[in-house]
């Protein structure tokens, strides 16, 4: 299987005043395509960090990271936007719909800054809420939709421009047991489609989710066998 | 993708309509200014232009001082300017001043002007009744005479002064005709005044030479030119002495005048042109607050593939058309102020392309200007801090 995320070596350290604190120390990580991987650890591990340099929202402090081949240490901001739009798909915690514009339009929003026409962003947008299940939505306002609704909305948007990679951080965490587990049952859909999809969680039971389970702690990974 | 900006930028206004509509009040007050001042000025110039036109754009008149030799023009003199080019026609003024008399009554101090026919012939809104004096009255220096207004309210009052006779410094004249009322702000005012052949006058007051003399132009774009010849013509008749005569040309003043009242409108615009820089400054305020407020928004759009360049230009695209919005208000207030300020004061009222694209090209600049540096700052944003702000 193709390899679409090669980390090595990836060390990541802030200043605070004079103290330096490393936060990802030497991190080795290969991702395939189809893989639908869990990053697994407390808050304070490091692994907003890793989702991140992941999403390229970051610059790692040394270390090489290619993404779909990319080494993204070649990169000025303007190239790392379109391989943000490009390679990643971002599913937040807390959904990050924007409040006044539609759940269409919403789902949108990435496609205008890919550049695509008016016409095909409204026919890809509503296949994907299709897709999510929420065709009947598609003019709601995020204020009008439920949690697990407005978690969906996001998911369409992350998966419209066709990304890599779907990057889910806490993606369960807004949302009560049962819608959470609606929404780990439609990654688990998505992944069976062949989507590869990294997961960012505190959570070992929306962790296990996931075929693969990569522990971090202080910074350090070590791979989880799944049972 | 402009066009993508462009509706971003309007929706985003029209959701805070309050706050937009302080933010272009600025703008508005200032173009309306601008507008309303430059527009006023400028039909004011063109009435009075047009006042001071209507007293003679198309004449030159010179004015001799002479030289102990030679004193004033004579005949001859007059011949020689008037064969010329671009002259229409040579009136000289000859006048003093004596004491009239109609049946027994006196007018003392009244002026004498010595005039031709070409004075009548320039400007026939002159005469009133009866007829101008002709070349015959020159030839012959017949004893007729034109009446001023004045002297028919004085002297004629109630009787029809045609045909009828006037003592001039102690001889007896035909009135022929009467003058029409002129304005008292010209300073040709005739209205006490009796007109008569200046060849008349001259032997009458006594008088040897012409010491003033109306040329009138053909064209009075070439005024320059024919002030060149005339100089030629009178130079030599003065054999090239200093200060012998002045040459005033009524275009030249018309002229210098435009030009004041130009620069007055600059003025004005300059001093308007500050409230625009203050509305500027508060269409930056209000981008600033914007982009914090929309902190986690920016972020997101970056997140999803937004460029820098691209978040930068979605920002000034507003700051542009708040100001642009604004500005198209503004003109259209400021040609309503001008508009009622010219029906009151009673001068023209014209708006120029020039001083609508004046307007729309300086709230569009100041659009650019005060917009660039908040949307630079929002292009910068990092999207990791912008998204962690909600």
């Amino acid at each position: 299987m193709a390899e679409v995320l090669n980390m090595q070596n990836i060390s990541k350290s802030y200043y605070m005043g004079e103290e330096e604190l490393e936060v990802l120390s030497k991190v080795n990580l290969t991702v395939n395509s189809g893989e639908f991987l869990s990053l697994l650890g407390p808050s304070g591990s490091g692994k907003s960090t890793m989702m991140n340099i992941i999403g390229c929202l970051d610059m790692p402090t040394s270390g090489k990271y290619l993404l779909s081949g990319n080494d993204i240490e070649d990169l000025d901001e303007t190239e790392l936007a379109f391989i943000r739009n490009k390679e990643i798909g971002f599913v937040f915690q807390s959904f990050q719909l924007l409040p006044r514009l539609s759940a269409l339009q919403n789902v949108e929003l990435p496609l205008i800054y890919a550049g695509v026409s008016s016409a095909e962003r409204k026919e890809r947008s509503l296949n994907m809420l299709d897709r999510v299940g929420l065709v009947d939505k598609t003019k709601n306002l995020p204020t009008q939709l439920s949690g697990g609704q407005q978690q969906r909305v996001a998911i369409a948007r992350a998966l419209v421009t066709e990304p890599t990679i779907l990057l889910a951080d806490e993606p369960t965490g807004a949302l009560d047991q049962k819608t959470g587990a609606q929404v780990m049952e439609l990654f688990e859909e998505l992944n069976h489609d062949g989507r590869t999809i990294i997961m960012i969680t505190h959570d070992i039971g929306i962790a296990r989710h996931a075929k693969r389970v990569v522990n971090i702690l202080d910074g350090h990974l070590s791979e989880q066998e799944v049972q | 993708m402009l066009l993508e900006s462009i509706k971003m930028s309007y929706e985003n206004i029209v959701r805070n309509k309050l706050r937009s509509f302080l933010t272009m009040l600025g703008i508005v007050i200032g173009v309306a200014s601008i507008i309303a001042l430059i527009t006023i000025v400028q039909g004011a110039t063109n009435s009075i232009s047009d006042q001071v036109t209507e007293l003679g754009a198309n004449k030159i008149t010179v004015n001799v001082m002479g030289t102990p030799l030679k004193q004033g023009l004579n005949q001859e003199d007059m011949l020689n300017i008037s064969e010329e080019e671009n002259i229409k026609g040579v009136s000289p003024t000859i006048s003093g001043k004596t004491g009239i008399i109609y049946e027994g009554k006196l007018m003392e101090n009244v002026t004498v002007q010595g005039k031709n026919d070409v004075y009548f012939n320039m400007d026939t809104s002159l005469l009133k009744t009866g007829r101008p004096i002709n070349i015959l009255d020159l030839n012959s220096k017949n004893q007729v005479v034109i009446i001023g207004s004045d002297i028919i309210k004085e002297l004629y009052y109630g009787v029809d002064p045609i045909g009828k006779d006037l003592v001039i410094n102690g001889t007896s004249y035909t009135v022929i005709g009467t003058l029409n009322p002129s304005s008292g702000f010209s300073m040709g005012s005739n209205n006490e005044s009796v007109i008569i052949p200046y060849t008349t006058a001259m032997r009458s007051l006594g008088v040897k030479d012409i010491s003033s003399l109306d040329v009138f132009l053909e064209d009075t774009a070439l005024a320059d030119d024919t002030v060149t010849d005339l100089k030629g013509v009178l130079n030599p008749a003065f054999n090239y002495k200093d200060n012998a005569y002045t040459i005033f040309n009524m275009g030249d003043m018309i002229e210098s005048f435009e030009s004041m009242m130009s620069m007055m409108s600059l003025l004005l615009a300059g001093i308007a042109a500050i409230s625009l820089v203050v509305g500027g400054i508060g269409i930056m305020n209000m981008m600033l607050v914007s982009i914090t407020e929309r902190t986690m928004e920016i972020g997101l759009r970056k997140a999803l593939g937004a460029t820098p360049k691209r978040i930068q230009l979605q920002f000034v695209i507003e700051s542009i058309f708040l100001s642009l919005v604004g500005g198209l208000i503004g003109l259209v207030l400021g040609g309503l102020i001008a508009y009622t300020a010219a029906a009151l004061i009673g001068i023209g009222f014209s708006l120029s392309i020039a001083t609508i694209l004046l307007a729309v090209g300086f709230s569009g600049l100041v659009g650019i200007v005060f917009g660039y540096m908040p949307a630079r700052k929002a292009s910068q944003l990092n999207p990791i801090d912008a998204l962690r702000s909600l």
